[in-house]
């Protein structure tokens, strides 16, 4: 299976950690992992600030990167449900706007094909266990796009319960936005940092050390707001804690 | 809409106090997450309710495409009913008809059903211009207007104040607008509420002129429907002998059939109910029962301008039933009088800006009210995808457009302001559309990362202020994946970890 890892621009300059563990999770699990370098930005930040003609030459780009694979893996809810949600949303759009068929036709290639991580693992390769070790208690934040464009539901909470030695525990209010919205954080400041920091104190609540999630981007706003109010918990992405073995663990 | 609401601030300035608001950040919390859980159990009773949310949504947008038919149906249904049908284009129209009929009774005072459209309109300030008290009688209303305040919430207004507060308020003012609180009033419930039936026993048993909203109107008979909780909207609709209505048109159902949705929907949506304690219906004027005049006064007020654009259209369909609002994790900080509108939350995000126009400042800031989570399209009983039509507006602030004013096509500008986020994006897009250039800057970024800054410049500083930013690593991981061949190879250097 011929697969491509979207790391999102995001993970590539600020969290390549994240992307190493895909792959190294990935190729665990027998699959060929290729990072097609042409890839940048699937343009959401464009899009969800209003800017949808700016997004439009990046999703072009994502389909001519990714089209030639037979799945495009991505460990990110939120650039996951861009493509699969607002891709097709923009080639409708296109098509009302009386520029015909082309952007939809463009596109229409990647969006089936495009995964967030836990799906892949969970639908595609058919696994829960995936050979883990993560000695650990761990709370789950299900990021916005993650839960509810994606509907990723309990895959990653089946993928995190499976991992040896790692105690799962709930995350009160966690189906609650964490407040980092993209652009929300910078344009409404205050009311982010109050979504933040309640977030945080319901994960120290847990008493668990680590707050896990698949999306980097809220990752950074609540890893931001731990720091700030100085608390012991860390934030990690769940390919790390799924690519941690016994051998290897994740420090 | 209201003049109330004139010249409020940008959305982020208005929440920022509410944010910091202690008590009042207590209270909206203790609301919304004890309403968020009843609707949820309440909600899943019905074992068909995506159908029932898809069968809304339905009736919704069928009626939205015929509503010049249904409104023509409503006016001839009304008017063989008994009543007369009057038409206003926007909030002064409205109130003047409004005031010339209460006027035309001879009466200075007229009690009046909660209702959102006279809020929007601005009717009881209008009405106090004229020399006519109007008096709130819904018990929430009441207090925000004993209080001299304002709604901030569609079903409860008053959701922003507690028991102690509302016992100062009535002890405060009730001798100013009719019958004092009683001595020594306490903060139990069972003593508030008695004192605001005895305040308003006293206006139901004067009043002359009712001044109502409705929640739906069914074309094919004539019929207003109005669902409450406390009975006293239905004494207001009964004992006047006038009532006024004052509804949206595109608060009409074709049938009475459809209403079977509706009042399944709405009382489970908003007050977690399986029905309303109160369901009032009225078809024009019956001999010796009832209102023996009765006026409804349509009003557009943005309505057709919004029903022609092709995205936001959908925010008409909505039922008032506030399920979205409760469930808005940025309303539960910011609070309802942060949105500067009668219409707060998502909703009122995507509503006000629509009706309004973009041209203020706090019209423009609304569509950015929200980190786009989702949870308000979850809970919308009419299925309004509240964070498409945010985006949708969004582009309109930032890139303008056209758009219909007034029924007649204009193009919009930009809004102000948005000059250097234009700029940027375009950049931005720039540097993703050449991956090459992408890599020189992250490089840059990675080999100058000692000498980056705690805290940022510029529109950073929001961020800053309150979170650390992370730390940038030694390389990107094109750089790695490249040295390394994808980890297939160490590449001749230390990992990064």
């Amino acid at each position: 299976m011929r697969v491509a890892l979207f790391l999102t621009c995001v993970n590539d300059t600020l969290y390549p950690d994240t992307g190493r563990a895909v792959v190294k999770l990935l190729t665990r699990l027998g699959v060929d992992v290729d990072f097609p370098m042409g890839q940048t930005c699937c343009g959401q930040a464009h899009y969800n600030t209003g800017y949808r003609h700016e997004a439009e030459p990046l999703a072009r780009k994502f389909s001519d990167v990714f089209r030639e694979y037979e799945a495009i893996v991505t460990p990110s809810g939120s650039c996951g449900a861009m493509v699969r949600e607002l891709y097709p949303r923009m080639g409708e759009r296109a098509r009302a706007e009386g520029r015909g068929d082309g952007l939809a036709r463009t596109l229409a290639p990647v969006v089936p094909k495009t995964y967030e991580l836990t799906e892949f693992l969970v639908d595609v390769l058919g696994v829960t266990d995936v050979g883990a070790y993560y000695p650990h208690k761990v709370t789950y934040h299900p990021t916005c796009h993650g839960l509810r464009s994606l509907g990723l539901g309990e895959r990653p909470r089946r993928l995190l319960q499976a991992v040896k030695g790692l105690e799962l525990v709930e995350l009160p209010g966690a189906d609650e936005c964490c407040g980092f919205g993209g652009t929300f954080a910078v344009k409404n400041p205050d009311v982010s940092a109050a979504m933040g920091a309640d977030k945080v104190r319901n994960a120290e609540s847990t008493g668990a050390e680590v707050l896990c999630a698949a999306d980097n981007s809220c990752l950074m706003h609540l890893g931001g707001t731990m720091t700030r109010l100085r608390t012991d918990l860390r934030p990690v992405h769940i390919a790390e804690i799924l690519a941690s073995t016994e051998e290897e663990p994740l420090v | 809409m209201s003049g109330t609401f004139v010249g409020m601030p940008a959305f982020p300035e208005a929440a920022h106090e509410a944010v910091h608001n202690t008590t009042l950040r207590g209270n909206l919390r203790h609301a919304t997450h004890t309403i968020r859980a009843k609707r949820a159990n309440a909600v899943a009773e019905v074992s068909d309710w995506a159908a029932l949310r898809e069968a809304g949504k339905q009736i919704k947008d069928h009626t939205l495409r015929h509503l010049d038919r249904y409104l023509v149906q409503l006016e001839e249904s009304v008017t063989a009913a008994g009543g007369t049908v009057h038409w206003a284009a926007d909030a002064d129209e409205a109130n003047r008809i409004v005031t010339y009929l209460v006027k035309a009774t001879g009466e200075s005072e007229v009690v009046k059903v909660k209702s959102m459209a006279t809020q929007e309109i601005g009717l009881n300030e209008a009405l106090e211009a004229e020399g006519i008290r109007a008096y709130e009688t819904d018990l929430a209303e009441l207090i925000v207007q004993l209080g001299n305040d304002r709604p901030s919430h569609i079903l409860v207004p008053a959701i922003h104040r507690n028991r102690g507060e509302i016992r100062d308020i009535f002890a405060r003012e009730m001798s100013e607008w009719g019958r004092p609180a009683p001595e020594g009033l306490t903060d139990t419930p069972a003593e508030l509420a008695e004192a605001a039936r005895l305040h308003l026993r006293e206006k139901f048993l004067r009043a002359k002129v009712g001044v109502s909203g409705a929640n739906f109107m069914v074309a094919e008979t004539g019929t207003l429907v109005v669902v409450e909780s406390e009975g006293n909207g239905r004494m207001c609709l009964t004992l006047p002998e006038t009532l006024i209505s004052v509804v949206g048109i595109e608060k009409i159902v074709p049938t009475w059939r459809d209403l079977e949705v509706f009042l399944q929907t709405l009382p489970r949506s908003s007050t977690a109910e399986r029905m309303n304690p109160y369901t009032s219906t009225w078809t024009g004027t019956t001999d010796d029962d009832g209102p023996q005049t009765f006026h409804l006064v349509l009003i557009d007020n943005g309505r057709t301008d919004t029903l022609a654009d092709e995205v936001g259209r959908q925010a008409l369909r909505c039922i008032r039933c506030s399920a979205c609002l409760n469930v808005c994790p940025v309303y539960e900080r910011a609070g309802g009088h942060a949105y500067g509108s009668v219409y707060p939350g998502p909703i009122g995000a995507i509503l006000s800006p629509q009706l309004r126009g973009t041209g203020s400042e706090i019209d423009s800031s609304l569509p950015y009210a929200s980190s786009l989570c989702g949870a308000c399209y979850e809970v919308c009983p009419v299925a309004i995808d509240i964070p498409e039509v945010l985006v949708h507006l969004r582009e309109r602030v930032a890139q303008g457009g056209p758009v219909t004013e007034r029924g007649g096509k204009v193009v919009l500008k930009p809004a102000k302001g948005h000059a250097a986020e234009r700029a940027a994006m375009r950049a931005a897009r720039w540097a993703f559309s050449h991956p090459g250039a992408l890599r020189a800057g992250q490089r840059l970024a990675s080999r100058t990362r000692r000498f980056h800054p705690r805290t940022l410049p510029g529109p950073g500083r929001a961020w800053s202020a309150s979170r650390d930013l992370p730390a940038l690593p030694p390389e990107p991981f094109r750089d790695w994946w490249q040295r390394t061949n994808g980890g297939r190879t160490d590449g001749g250097r230390e990992g990064t970890k």
